[in-house]
């Protein structure tokens, strides 16, 4: 019995490995360059830390509060007027939008841009669950993002929108 | 092996010497515990030596007593019991005599560090940041507040009582030449009197893991005359002028137009970022990067060119410039002095 004790440890030495897989965090543009941005920005717990930063450097709260919405339209429901694709919120962030959406090219980089992106998509809770942080940067009214369940995109144009505030 | 020993003994007392000393004899609260320090040195070395002496001399006299009883079988002699005794009041006498002068050392010490925090001093707040320190010279008018950035100057002979901050982890202030470290943690205000008491130029540093490039978390501490700071600080109230020409003028336009603005803010100009260092005056500052480089043209160029590669993790990030827009943007922030 005591004989076979060091060949049981020696199969469970593998799995102490395991712990040793760290995340890369990438801070030269290599993510950019990736084929996969989505991925390489939006699995990655790193770009979305950067990306809270700059929700609160670049003042989003300012319009969209801490995803609840104000003057801008809430950011941590299921709704999404130009798309919630990461592709599709980069154009968004870096281009502006009509009514009140700033073009944000030339004031922050288009790796920032896809830090924010990441972000903006954990508020929706379409983020992997190991990736979030368990509390905010700073108070805000809001449950952490971690006890947030997953929202669906659903697609809404504008118009309707305008008609349902009517 | 004695060659590395000598080796290691010359590093250990590199920490004694110039810009970063931890012997802090250049400020008041150094010199005021380097004295205590001193006193309490000499005092338990003498002590430490009598009893030694003490212990060498009984073993001696012990053989020898030995010896005599071996050849005698005889009384100790009548006095023996009154000797001791006497030497023992004598003895504790002078332990209660020696305590008793530390802890008024101590306490005058204590009282001369207290005393000297009343006098009216120069209110100075700093902030940490991840990673470089933020510092804003305090004053009841608002235009004659001052913004800088990993420097501090102070004025020879006269307190600065700094309100310590931090806008994200647990960073901590040391200036080892003119006292003790005091930490700056997030949501709280802590506060910190230099005395600086010779003039000169310092190095102080973050003394707390605050993350990647904690390492590379460094200030200039620059003591002057009263006279000098006053001008410093004239000097930082007035907005740098505006190029009216060549490539400096591009590269405010640049800086104005571009990524640049949006986080860092030059006086007198558009550019109001309040989330990186203000760099009204950033060619007069020693270093950049938070006493990572000392402030060259090729510095300043390789540093905005390529933040990470310098300084792998911190918040700036590259922005896309061409060699001729980034040659501009270097000689504009060239005339920022």
């Amino acid at each position: 019995m005591s004989s076979r004790c060091p060949v049981s440890l020696l199969f469970l030495l593998p799995l102490t490995l395991v712990a040793c897989h760290r995340e890369t965090r990438d801070y030269e543009s290599d993510a950019l360059l990736s084929n996969d941005r989505p991925v390489a920005f939006g699995a990655n717990a790193y770009h979305l830390a950067q990306g809270q930063r700059l929700y609160a450097w670049m003042n989003c709260a300012g319009c969209h509060a801490h995803g609840g919405g104000g003057m801008g339209p809430p950011l941590r429901d299921d709704e999404w007027r130009y798309g919630g694709s990461m592709e599709q919120m980069v154009a968004t962030i870096l281009d502006g939008r009509p009514h009140g959406m700033p073009a944000f090219r030339d004031k922050i980089t288009e790796d920032q841009a896809w830090q924010l992106a990441t972000f903006v998509r954990a508020m929706s809770g379409r983020a992997r669950q190991d990736m979030l942080a368990g509390r905010a940067d700073e108070p805000a009214n809001v449950e952490p993002l971690t006890l947030d369940s997953r929202k669906p995109v659903r697609r809404v144009t504008p118009k309707q929108d305008d008609a349902t505030e009517e | 092996m004695k060659r590395a020993f000598a080796i290691s003994a010359v590093f250990a007392l590199g920490g004694c010497g110039g810009i970063q000393s931890a012997a802090g004899r250049d400020g008041m609260e150094g010199s005021l515990i380097g004295g205590l320090f001193e006193v309490f040195l000499w005092t338990t070395a003498a002590v430490y030596l009598f009893v030694l002496a003490y212990l060498a001399i009984a073993l001696v006299r012990g053989r020898r007593h030995r010896r005599e009883a071996a050849g005698l079988q005889g009384q100790p002699p009548p006095d023996a019991d009154r000797k001791w005794r006497t030497g023992l009041i004598v003895f504790t006498g002078a332990t209660a005599l020696i305590l008793a002068g530390l802890t008024i050392a101590t306490w005058l010490t204590d009282r001369a560090l207290a005393k000297a925090e009343q006098d009216s001093p120069v209110e100075i707040e700093v902030i940490g940041h991840q990673w470089w320190w933020e510092v804003r010279y305090d004053d009841p008018i608002p235009s004659r507040m001052v913004r800088t950035a990993n420097e501090l100057h102070l004025p020879v002979g006269r307190n600065a009582r700094i309100t310590l901050k931090s806008n994200d982890v647990i960073h901590s202030l040391w200036v080892p030449n003119l006292a003790g470290k005091q930490d700056l943690i997030p949501g709280r205000i802590a506060d910190l009197v230099l005395h600086p008491e010779r003039t000169g130029v310092f190095r102080a540093q973050c003394a707390e893991f605050c993350g990647l490039q904690h390492a590379k978390m460094a200030l200039d501490v620059t003591v002057e005359s009263e006279a000098d700071f006053g001008r410093w600080k004239a000097a930082q109230l007035r907005p740098p002028p505006v190029p009216t020409g060549g490539g400096a003028l591009a590269g405010y336009s640049l800086f104005q137009s571009r990524q640049c603005s949006s986080c860092h803010a030059i006086a007198g100009t558009p550019a109001s970022g309040m989330v990186a260092p203000d760099l009204s005056h950033v060619a007069s500052r020693r270093t950049i990067a938070a006493g990572t480089l000392p402030t060259t043209h090729a510095n300043l160029a390789a540093w905005i060119d390529d933040p990470q590669a310098v300084k792998p993790g911190n918040n700036m990030p590259e922005v896309p410039l061409t060699e001729a827009e980034l040659g501009a943007v270097t000689a504009y922030l060239e005339t920022l002095k």
